[in-house]
Parts: structure tokens; sequence; C-alpha cells
């Protein structure tokens, strides 16, 4: 299910709405919005009870002294258990919106609940559970990899003094960097920085794991392991939420999505809904573009665009079999035929615009 | 709190445990293990300050600063060993060369209006800003360390810090002046005699007052520490106001002002040296260390749990 919210939450904001009432306001919100928006679904009974939402704001708003609204009137909802992508363009609000998640910034309208506990007044009981990254990593540069995690290890309240050396070793083992545990930070290179973050946030079990950008700076290499890790993680129950903004990486390990842009959130979902909103199209190769346009055309299907050689067109419910039949029957020489799916990144750009003031 | 000491209290057992027929032996070793999870304010404090004293101490900076203040006394000793003091120094200077012990007492005096909070500046303005400049703030903050409780603890750490350049400085000049200079009993300033063990307590008691000057000096330090991501920014800061706090107390016109300064109280330490203890003095002196801390802590407060973490 998906929820675009918009204009709509805005009247959501002062009330404060108990988690219950976020699906209804969202869905008043979809009302609202733009038509090329128009994706909201209505909540369906594969929605988890609120409680069991492992992150829920209501009107989530941050504007800055300036008068600059980095958040706004944001209804973020992610599912226990699931891998949340954040996605947005640089800029859109992403690592704010972790901040006030986190309590390192206050929000200045509305409010969020992590683990069913509202912040940042939960902080203290609800973060122990809380692995992060925030905005890369920061460390001491001339403690060792091992000192540095014992360092905020310390400034867990509720993390065994006794058991550190082990779960440091164990971090540090899980993120590829046992043998470099000894080594000074300022000798890490830029991903061994980025694997130390992570070891941090692995450090006590955890139920939520709040990463932003986890991958930058890694290789190919980093990446995929780094993807491996979370999918690890995220097996074991805990949920994981994860900004990004590179799409081939959300696709591939995220099960539910939230896009940003200018500070909104323009749709939130299971990714699979997501993809499913974009209807796949049909793309016909062939010297005889005009006749292949009016065979498509009679045959119902819709969208249709031509180019030198090519015809695409949406499939809507057909069988691809049925219109390629209809094609080579009307004597259309098809050179190449083809279904496409929409990639993320079609429906990423679809949401947020191909530029930053699309709709500005 | 040792373990059997929480057995004993007693950590609820599970449900299952109660209504069953678990003997008690064994209900006591489960709430052993519930205890490793259960929290420990005090102790898990005490973790985080051990933390905070072991990077204070480890960095070479914060080292080179006590190996300085701890020189002065060495130079001095050597000094007037070899020279021997002029006329025109202080009595208390004078009085090294009869007893090496007073060469602690003039050590300090040496040392607390400008080396000593000179040194206590450079970690106090380090306290938050160094953090937040670094972005280990945030990571702290997730932990979570906790805004009250960092702060809290930062000053912990501070006061600490003065405390390992006092007590250098004092045991150092102790070397020193034993080495160089005969010991016996002590004359004070007010022409009294007291034993040399007497004389080491005062030399402690300095130490103890010199650090809470310190401390209260620290307090501000962190204050200005928590309105800036600059580290050094804090540091100049507040050695530019303890300068101009030392400027004010020259000029004779705002002689009424001196008595609510911070440095006008540093080296009222040599009321130790009276007989008897010029207490009312020292007293306060301390008044206004814990005035100083009060308020610039209030201020460091409040500054500090209500800002966002943007670094």
């Amino acid at each position: 299910m998906t929820t675009v919210t918009g204009q709509g939450a805005h009247q959501a904001a002062p009330s404060r709405p108990t988690p219950a009432t976020v699906w209804p306001t969202s869905a008043q919100g979809a009302h609202a919005m733009p038509t090329t928006h128009a994706t909201a679904v209505q909540p369906d009974a594969a929605t988890p009870f609120p409680g069991d939402h492992a992150i829920v704001s209501r009107g989530l708003t941050k504007r800055f002294r300036g008068g600059q609204v980095a958040v706004d009137a944001l209804d973020l909802v992610v599912p226990r258990g699931s891998v949340f992508g954040f996605l947005g363009p640089n800029g859109s609000g992403k690592t704010t919106t972790i901040r006030m998640l986190l309590g390192l910034m206050r929000p200045t309208g509305g409010g969020c609940e992590v683990l069913g506990r509202s912040m940042p007044d939960g902080l203290a009981a609800v973060l122990p559970k809380v692995g992060a990254v925030v905005e890369g990593p920061a460390f001491y540069p001339h403690l060792s990899g091992e000192a540095n995690l014992r360092r905020y290890d310390a400034a867990d309240p509720t993390a065994d003094p006794r058991t550190v050396r082990r779960r440091v070793a164990d971090a540090l083992d899980r993120v590829g960097l046992g043998a470099a545990a000894g080594k000074r930070y300022k000798a890490y290179s830029l991903g061994m920085r980025q694997r130390l973050a992570l070891a941090a946030a692995l450090l006590t079990p955890r139920e939520l794991l709040i990463l932003d950008e986890p991958t930058n700076g890694l290789d190919p290499q980093g990446t995929r392991e780094v993807r491996s890790l979370i999918k690890d993680v995220a097996s074991d129950g805990t949920t994981v939420f994860v900004s990004s903004h590179l799409l081939a990486e959300v696709e591939q390990m995220c099960t539910d999505l939230g896009v940003m842009r200018s500070g909104r959130l323009v749709a939130q979902g299971p990714l699979r809904e997501l993809l499913a909103q974009r209807a796949p199209r049909v793309r016909v190769e062939t010297a005889q573009v005009a006749q292949a346009a009016s065979v498509l055309n009679q045959l119902g299907l819709g969208g249709l665009r031509t180019g030198d050689f090519e015809v695409t067109a949406d499939l809507g419910d057909l069988l691809p079999e049925r219109v390629n039949a209809a094609l080579v029957g009307d004597g259309v020489a098809v050179r190449g035929f083809a279904v496409q799916r929409p990639s993320l990144e079609e429906v990423f750009v679809d949401l947020t615009g191909e530029g930053f003031d699309v709709d500005g | 709190m040792s373990t059997v000491e929480t057995t004993t209290r007693g950590t609820p057992a599970p449900l299952a445990e109660t209504l069953g027929t678990a003997p008690v032996l064994e209900g006591d070793v489960r709430s052993t293990q519930a205890v490793s999870r259960r929290p420990r304010p005090v102790r898990a404090a005490f973790r985080l300050l051990g933390s905070e004293v072991s990077l204070t101490l480890r960095r070479p900076r914060n080292l080179v600063l006590i190996a300085l203040a701890a020189s002065v006394p060495v130079i001095l000793g050597i000094v007037l060993r070899l020279v021997g003091g002029d006329d025109d120094a202080p009595a208390i200077v004078l009085q090294i060369g009869g007893n090496g012990l007073m060469l602690t007492f003039a050590s300090m005096l040496m040392l607390v209006q400008l080396l000593l909070p000179l040194t206590v500046a450079v970690v106090a303005g380090d306290a938050v800003a160094g953090e937040a400049s670094l972005g280990t703030l945030r990571y702290l903050l997730t932990a979570p360390a906790g805004r009250t409780r960092l702060l809290l603890l930062k000053f912990a750490n501070v006061t600490i810090y003065a405390l390992v350049c006092c007590a250098v400085v004092a045991v150092v000049a102790l070397i020193v002046g034993v080495a160089l200079f005969p010991v016996g009993p002590v004359q004070l300033l007010s022409g009294a005699t007291v034993s040399v063990a007497e004389g080491l307590l005062r030399v402690a008691m300095v130490v103890g007052y010199v650090t809470l000057g310190m401390a209260a000096f620290g307090a501000v330090g962190i204050a200005v520490s928590t309105f800036t991501d600059v580290p050094i920014g804090a540091v100049a800061v507040s050695v530019v106001a303890m300068v101009f706090s030392q400027v004010i107390m020259l000029v004779p016109q705002l002689e009424p002002v001196r008595p609510y300064l911070l440095t006008t109280w540093w080296n009222s330490f040599d009321g130790v040296l009276r007989d008897p203890i010029a207490a009312d003095v020292l007293g306060q002196g301390l008044l206004v260390f814990a005035a100083y801390t009060f308020v610039f802590g209030a201020i460091a407060w409040s500054r500090f749990t209500g800002r966002d973490i943007t670094t």
C-alpha cells in the first residue's frame, strides 16, 4: 500500500493525531494531491498495527531560523521488520529527518515516535536499541578503531562493560575490520571509516538501524558487503531505515520505500507497489513505424509514442504475445519486441522531478 | 554495587518462575543473570568519565601543558639555588632559601594567575566544541550519552584535569624543594611556625583550593564551548575573558567590582599560610567559585540541552 502526502498533511500537523489516525489523514492528503502524483492507495489488510511500526512521524516539520523549511509535515510510517529505503535528491531533507528521529534536532512542528516511544522524551530508553550512522563516520583520529568503538560503547549507559571486548571484536569482524582493529583511525581509508561507523552501530543487538548513506565511499565490493550485512541484520528481525540516493542499491535491498522531495514525503509504501504503479510498456522496433502505431492504436493501447524505427505504448492488461501476433498478422516487420518494466529510477524521477525545481 | 548485593535485593523473577516450583537457588541464579541487563547509572557514569579522563590525559597537547606548568617549580628552584633571590622578591620566594616546602606555595603563586587557567581553558574550551567539530558529538548523543549527563561528566573531567595539573605542580615543587633546599618546620607568612606534616597538609589545601578555582573557570570555558563548533574559538573567548577580568582588577576606580571577579580570588590561597588559616577569605573565595560554577553551569546546560546538533 502506498500513501502520498501533500497539502492535506498540513491540516493534520497541529492536531498531532495518534498513530491510528495516520492512515486516514494521509489518504485525505492524497485526494488533495495534484493528479500527477495521484498514487494513493487505501490502507489494506497488510498494514500492521500502529504499534508495529518502528518509526511513525506525524506532521514532522523543521523550519530553520532563516525561515527555510527543511522538512515539511512529514507523515512517515516505517513498519517493523522492514528494510526501508529513504530516498531523495541531495538537500531534500533526509538527514534533517534522521537528526530529528535521533533527537539531535528538535522539530519545529509535529512529532515522531521511534520504537513506540515519542521523541525526544523517550531518547534515553529508545536509543540503546537503535544503531545509527548519521552523515558519515566521525571518530577520534588519534585512537585506534577498537579504542574508538570502546569510547562510544562507554557512552551507552546500558552497555555491559564486562562484554565490551568481545562485542567490539565481533562488530569489527562483522564489517571486515578485524585486521585493522589496532590501527589508528586517521590511517583508515574512507571505506574503512564507513565500515567502522557501521561497526559502531552494531555494538549491541539493535531493534532498529538508522543508516544515512551507509555505502558512501565504498568500492563496489564494499557496497556488496554492506548490502549483504544489511540483509543479514534484517533477517534477524531488525528494522533497517536506510537513506540513499543510490537507486540500484535501494532496489536491491529494500522492502519499503519513502521518497522525499524538497522536504516533503511524496510517496511511501512497499517497493513492489510503488513499482507496480507505473504500467509496463511495449517497445516495438520496426521500419514501419506508422503502421505499427496504428495496430497498437487499434488494440486500444494508450500512451503511444513513436520514434525513429520504434514505437512504444502502455501495455495495459494485454498479453504481450497478443500484441506481437497482431503486429505480425498485420504485416508489420518486427525487428525487436520488448516489454519494459518500470525501473525504480523512472518511478523516482517521476516523483522527484528531473531537476530540483520542477514544480518548484 | 556487588553482584551479591543485587542478588539479595532481588530482581523481579519471571512470572513463570514465581508461579512454578523452581527452587529458590535457581531463582537466584536467574536473577543474577537478569542483573547484567539492569541499568547501573552510577557505574555507567564512571565508565564514561574514565573514558573522558583517559581521552584528555592521552592527548599530547594536554600533557605538554602539564609539563610546562610543572617545569616552573624546577626552574624557579634551580634559579634560586644558583643565584638566590634579590631583596625585591616577594617574601614567599625569599623564604624558599630557608625552607624547600615554600617552593610549592611560590610556584602556585606564579602559575595561578595565567598559566594554570590557560591550561584549563584549553581542555574546557575543547569539551563540547571539540566533539562538535570532530562530529563525535552526534555519535555520543545517539549512544545515548544524554546531554545533561555528558555535560556533567565533561565538567567533572575538566575538574580532574585541573586537579592533576595542580597536584603535579605541587609534587614536582616538593621534590625539587626537598632536593635543593633545607626542609624543616614551616614559618608561615604571619610569623608562626608549623611542623613539616602540618606544612604538607597546607600544601594539600592549596592544591584543593586552586583546583576548585580552576574548575570554576572551567565551567566558564565549557559554557563558551557549548556556543560554538570551533574549539579554538571557545578557548580564545574564555582566555580573553579571563585577561579582561584581570585588567579590570588593575583599575583602581573599579575596586568595588573586584570581589565579584573570579580572578580576584585565585591567589587568595595564601590564606592557608596564615595562622590561624584565614578561613573567612578562603570561604569567600570558595563561595565565588561555587557561584561561577553554578551560573556558568546553568548557562551551559540551557544552551546544550536546547540546541540542535548540526555537525
